[in-house]
C-alpha cells in the first residue's frame, strides 16, 4: 500500500515517517504543499515539524494550503489521515478534529519518552493494539496541551474517541508527569467517522528496537491491516 | 480611506492561560501584590484600506473568522481609528 506523506515548508518528520512506513515493506510518496494531488495514497500522514514557522498559531497557515484542500475531500470520503505532533495541530486548526493545541503547562519544550494507554481498538489506527496496553512513544513538543469545551470532552470520551491518554509507565493515571498538561490526559483523538487520528506523540520515533522502541508500528502495522481489510471487503462486493 | 486596525486576540476566560500565570507570580515576586489576573495575549496591528469605517470593520472581523482567531480557543476585539500618513 501506499503512504503519502505531507511536506509543508518548516516539515522535518517526513524522513521518519518514511522510514517507517518502510521497515514495515511499503510505500511512501511525499506529497508538496502546493499540489492538490494525493498520488493514489492509502493513507495520508501529516507529519511533526513547524508548517510554515507555526506563525500566528501552530498549523493556523497550514491549513489553507492548497493539499489541505484535497485532504479535507480525502478525510470526507472516508480516507485515513495521521496527524503526528504538528499534523494534529493542523488538523485541529481545519476543524477535522474538535479542539486545539496550545502551549504546554509548564512552558516547556518537553522532548522524552511518554507513556500512552490505548483506550480504543476500535479505530483503523489502533486495532494492533491491546485496550488498556501501553505504549512507549516520544513526545516533542512545546504546543500540545489539548483543550477543548467540556461537552466535547464528554462526546470524545462517550464516543470512545479518545484514541490514547498520557499515563504513568504502569498504565496509573499521570498526575503530574503529563507531558503538557492536557485536558483529561488526552494524546490522541479520531474524528467522528474514526478515519482521522491526530496525536501529539511521535510513532514513526518509536518505530524499530534500535529506538528504544517499536510500539509506534503498532499505529503504522494498524493502518496497513485496515486498509487490506477494506480492500478485501471491496473486491467481496 | 486608509484605517488602522488594531486587533487583540486574548485566550477565552475558561482557557488556563500558563504564560498569564507565570506573568503574575513574577509580578507579584517585584512587590506587585495588588495584581491579581494576568492574561497573555496578541495584539496585531493592520492598515486597511476601505469605504467606510463600517466596512472595514466588518472585513477585520471576517479576517478574524478565517485566520487571526482561533474560535475554539480565543476570543477577539477590534480597534479601529483613521489612519494618518506620516
Amino acid at each position: 500500500m501506499r503512504f503519502g506523506i505531507a511536506v509543508f515548508p518548516g516539515t522535518w518528520s517526513d524522513g521518519d515517517c518514511a522510514r517507517a512506513v518502510e521497515v514495515l515493506g511499503h510505500q511512501a510518496v511525499r506529497l508538496w504543499h502546493r499540489d492538490r494531488d494525493l498520488q493514489g495514497s492509502d493513507c495520508v500522514i501529516l507529519p511533526g515539524g513547524f508548517a510554515y514557522g507555526d506563525h500566528l498559531r501552530t498549523g493556523a497557515v497550514a491549513r489553507f494550503a492548497p493539499l489541505m484542500e484535497s485532504v479535507q475531500e480525502f478525510a470526507a470520503a472516508g480516507g485515513l489521515v495521521l496527524g503526528i505532533c504538528n499534523g494534529f495541530q493542523i488538523l485541529c486548526e481545519a476543524h477535522l478534529l474538535p479542539g486545539a493545541l496550545t502551549r504546554n503547562a509548564s512552558l516547556e519544550f518537553r522532548c522524552e519518552t511518554s507513556w500512552l494507554r490505548a483506550e480504543t481498538v476500535e479505530t483503523p489506527f489502533t486495532r494492533r493494539c491491546e485496550r488498556g496496553g501501553v505504549l512507549a512513544v516520544p513526545v516533542s513538543h512545546g504546543e500540545g496541551r489539548f483543550v477543548a469545551d467540556p461537552s466535547t470532552l464528554d462526546r470524545l470520551e462517550a464516543e470512545h474517541r479518545v484514541a490514547f491518554r498520557y499515563v504513568a509507565p504502569d498504565g496509573s493515571p499521570v498526575g503530574d508527569g503529563s507531558p503538557n498538561g492536557s485536558m483529561r490526559d488526552i494524546a490522541g483523538i479520531v474524528s467522528e467517522g474514526r478515519n482521522v487520528l491526530g496525536m501529539m506523540p511521535h510513532p514513526e520515533r518509536a518505530a524499530e528496537p534500535i529506538l528504544g522502541s517499536a510500539d509506534g508500528m503498532r499505529i503504522f502495522g494498524s493502518v496497513v491491516d485496515a486498509v487490506a481489510s477494506r480492500t478485501a471487503f471491496a473486491m467481496e462486493r | 480611506m486608509r484605517y488602522t486596525a488594531e486587533v487583540v486576540v486574548s485566550l477565552k476566560a475558561v482557557v488556563n492561560d500558563p504564560q498569564g500565570l507565570t506573568v503574575r507570580a513574577g509580578l507579584r515576586q517585584l512587590g506587585f501584590a495588588e495584581v491579581s489576573e494576568v492574561r497573555v495575549g496578541k495584539h496585531i496591528s493592520l492598515e486597511v484600506d476601505g469605504e467606510s469605517e463600517q466596512s472595514v470593520r466588518q472585513r477585520v472581523a471576517e479576517m478574524c473568522e478565517k485566520l487571526l482567531r482561533n474560535p475554539v480557543i480565543e476570543d477577539y476585539r477590534i480597534e479601529l481609528r483613521a489612519s494618518h500618513p506620516a
